[in-house]
């Protein structure tokens, strides 16, 4: 009763969704807590210098590599992340209709803010 | 059996009956069982079946978490029936129904077969590294440090039960998803030093249908009975996967 016919196996391109994913989600689990601990908190209430957060030095910050890759790596990661739980999560609240726009829209979305943040900082220098 | 001690007390369960051949659609029917603390849900259908409704089915056989047939949905939840007991659930009513996601056969009765084709898919024995290049017999058995058996021992605890199956939402959504069970049995022979069938079963946790229709819910390692976590299986095989996408990428076959 078996089937001879060899069964086609086809590859799932998920493995750079997920890696994305997962790289965005270490991001987001470590990095954003303390970027709002100090943005929301320290600053606000005086803890840490506001000296030290004027346009100036952030801009100063920004237009060096090293702080233009850090900016780029802690924007679109966490957003790779998100649009992949998004995308994740439709199909499991049963929105069958039109996966692979769904998909477009999503990952389209992260890519073009990825490279829209990306040229913004390249063009500061 | 043993005789429970009688006590006066009564507890109710609610059972999801369906007889193809009568009903239009599955119904409830509640039974009172007399409680005792010792009692298991097993023990309770069992108790039904001998004295209140002989017409009743059920699956199981060993009574003891070890041949995993009689897994059922208990209050939504699913459990084996021989390793819950009334005592968790008494003086609250107990409802009970057919493991989910899978079709009712008759009662608390499902039909396996989906998952047994995928466990066959998998290819779950030991593959020798040529065909022809077998280890004789004379030359005695094929060593393994603790180390080696360590790395897949916990996957090869699985009793087929099918209670991940029940558990798991990717599989309720779409069952071309090969799933928590099969798929921590996969990881238990690719994961053993003595196989050599990888690159064979990789083709399968490769697909969509592979170990890509997980998403981490977590489910099925908690609902199962034999510690065998296919949550963290699927987990190790994604990383796998990826790693095989990367030298896909650079050897295309």
């Amino acid at each position: 009763m078996s089937e001879n016919k060899e069964k086609t196996y086809i590859r799932s391109h998920e493995p750079v969704f997920w890696g994305l994913f997962g790289a965005g989600g270490m991001l987001t689990a470590f990095l954003t807590p303390v970027m709002i601990l100090i943005t929301g908190l320290l600053i606000p209430l005086g803890i840490i210098d506001k000296g030290n957060f004027n346009y100036q030095t952030l801009h100063n910050f920004a237009t060096t590599w090293f702080g233009a890759a850090v900016i780029l790596v802690l924007v679109a990661l966490p957003l790779w992340h998100t649009l992949h739980r998004i995308f994740h999560a439709l199909h499991d609240l049963g929105v069958k209709r039109g996966r692979d726009w769904q998909m477009v829209f999503c990952y389209g979305f992260a890519f073009a803010v990825s490279v829209f943040v990306f040229t913004l900082l390249l063009q500061m220098f | 059996m043993s005789k429970p001690v009688e006590t006066g007390q009564i507890i109710d369960i609610d059972i999801l009956r369906y007889r193809p051949e009568e009903d239009k659609k599955p119904f409830t029917q509640t039974f009172e069982v007399p409680y005792t603390e010792d009692m298991s849900i097993l023990e309770a259908l069992q108790h039904i079946k001998d004295h209140l409704d002989s017409t009743i089915s059920f699956r199981w056989s060993c009574r003891m978490a070890i041949c995993g047939s009689c897994g059922l949905m208990v209050n939504g939840v699913p459990k084996l029936g021989c390793k819950a007991f009334l005592r968790d659930y008494y003086p609250k009513k107990i409802s009970l129904e057919p493991l989910a996601n899978f079709p009712i056969e008759r009662d608390l009765v499902v039909v396996m077969d989906d998952f047994i084709k995928k466990l066959e898919e998998i290819k779950p024995y030991i593959i020798p590294e040529k065909t022809g290049d077998k280890k004789c017999l004379s030359e005695g058995p094929h060593k393994q440090t603790p180390e080696q058996m360590a790395k897949y021992k916990q996957f090869s605890m699985c009793i087929n039960c099918g209670l991940c199956y029940a558990a798991c939402p990717q599989y309720g959504l779409d069952n071309k998803f090969t799933g928590p069970a099969a798929l921590a049995l996969l990881a238990r022979y690719n994961r053993d030093s003595r196989d050599f069938g990888e690159a064979q079963r990789m083709k399968i946790v490769n697909q969509e249908e592979g170990v890509w229709g997980c998403t981490f819910v977590g489910y099925c390692s908690v609902v199962c009975p034999k510690g065998v976590d296919p949550a963290a299986a699927i987990q190790l095989l994604k990383v796998e996967s990826s790693k095989d996408y990367l030298i896909g990428m650079f050897k295309p076959e």
